[in-house]
């Protein structure tokens, strides 16, 4: 595979949020605004890939019996460098987010890409992987913080878009609108898929 | 007694772990295609959950607070858990065979679970004191336990309802816990 396949693939084929459909907290919990969603999706691209590198260049010196307990440390204090700088520089952020910073230790994408690619790659192969996981999720949750964002509490970045007039579809901010929410693009996203396969199957039978 | 029984309250139907605070929604998903799989997991996690934070909190209070290593939480409760899920799973196969056929697949899933971390970390940020930290575990428990039940038993319905081609799967599983959370949110006004 080429190198720029690793990359993209995380974008939109196997993008880990609907199609891969792993770490799906996140996107529900900390989605009501953008700030919050893309500040996540930050942290996760951030995490993911500095995890590839780091499990790539010790994958050789890893016992296999006791790999996931490393793999899991690491994420641990990569996680924890983070939530003190955001402690530090962003405490706002930090509080919006709150328990769902240290869940980013548990989310399982981190630990399927260390298990499934950074264990077996070199260090670039990991990293681009990394980079192109890492695109997709924030991508997700950019989009699905925009939507819930925009049509919960009228706003785009906390600014008006639609003026005074405009009732907010308080649904949208709440859990159950989160829900449906993502539901209803996961099955877009499948029927976008499969409508691509099926123009890519026509383009070779020509 | 009555502060206890308000936060009993709140953990399993207020503030539900996966219909409110999106939590462990990995093994909702995952495990609810099936009612007595759910069973067993909601059963599995809620004694997890009790146990791991009971000692997530002696730890935190007793080691990392005096010793001023309240930023290792992260990794401290990680490993805490882990090893202390492995380390039942092998006193659970060697005690009951029986039980570990019935909870034993579960038990690894539950190891790196969202649901599991966040419950010791809600309870240390919260500064619950020891019975408080076990109330609030206990009733989180239950709390998903009842959740996932309910969504297995709708789901098991829906394997005979006609869902449109691109909603199959987990699309309309997200729709489905739409609703029940919808419903839960109904709670919300009752303390």
């Amino acid at each position: 595979m080429s190198l720029w396949k690793v990359f993209t693939r995380g974008i939109i084929e196997e993008n880990p949020y609907f199609v891969l459909a792993l770490s799906l907290c996140p996107g529900l919990a900390v989605t009501t605004s953008v700030v919050n969603g893309l500040t996540m999706g930050l942290t996760v691209w951030f995490v993911i890939t500095s995890n590839n590198v780091v499990v790539s260049i010790i994958r050789k010196t890893i016992n296999k019996k006791v790999r996931v307990p490393v793999y899991i440390t690491c994420i641990a204090t990569i996680v924890t460098c983070v939530q003190l700088f955001l402690m530090a520089y962003a405490p706002d952020l930090y509080k919006a987010l709150g328990v769902y910073l240290d869940l980013v230790v548990v989310f399982a994408i981190i630990l399927a890409r260390a298990e499934s690619i950074a264990s077996k790659n070199g260090v670039v192969v990991s990293f681009l992987d990394g980079m192109g996981m890492g695109m997709g999720f924030t991508i997700a949750m950019f989009v699905i913080s925009v939507v819930r964002e925009l049509f919960g509490n009228g706003t785009l970045f906390g600014v008006s878009m639609f003026g005074a007039s405009y009732q907010p579809a308080l649904i949208m901010a709440l859990p159950p609108g989160a829900f449906m929410l993502i539901g209803f693009m996961m099955a877009g996203l499948k029927m976008w898929n499969k409508s691509r396969e099926m123009k890519k199957m026509k383009g070779s039978e020509a | 007694m009555g502060a206890y029984f308000t936060l009993f309250i709140g953990a399993v139907l207020i503030n539900n772990f996966v219909l409110t605070k999106f939590l462990g929604l990995c093994i909702f998903f995952g495990v609810s295609k099936n009612l007595n799989a759910s069973i067993g997991m909601g059963f599995a996690v809620t004694s997890v959950i009790t146990l791991s934070t009971i000692l997530a909190w002696l730890l935190y209070n007793f080691i990392l607070v005096p010793f001023g290593l309240t930023f290792l939480r992260t990794i401290t409760f990680v490993v805490l858990i882990a090893s202390f899920v492995q380390l039942l799973e092998i006193v659970i196969k060697k005690m009951s065979p029986t039980l570990y056929n019935m909870w034993g697949i579960y038990l690894m899933l539950i190891a790196t679970n969202c649901i599991v971390l966040s419950v010791p970390v809600l309870s240390v940020t919260n500064n619950y004191n020891f019975i408080q930290n076990i109330v609030f575990a206990v009733g989180s428990g239950l709390g998903f336990a009842l959740a996932l039940i309910l969504m297995a038993s709708a789901r098991e319905k829906l394997d005979y309802a006609d869902v449109p081609e691109a909603l199959k799967g987990t699309p309309i599983a997200f729709i489905v816990a739409g609703m029940l959370s919808l419903a839960f949110l109904g709670f919300s006004g009752m303390l």
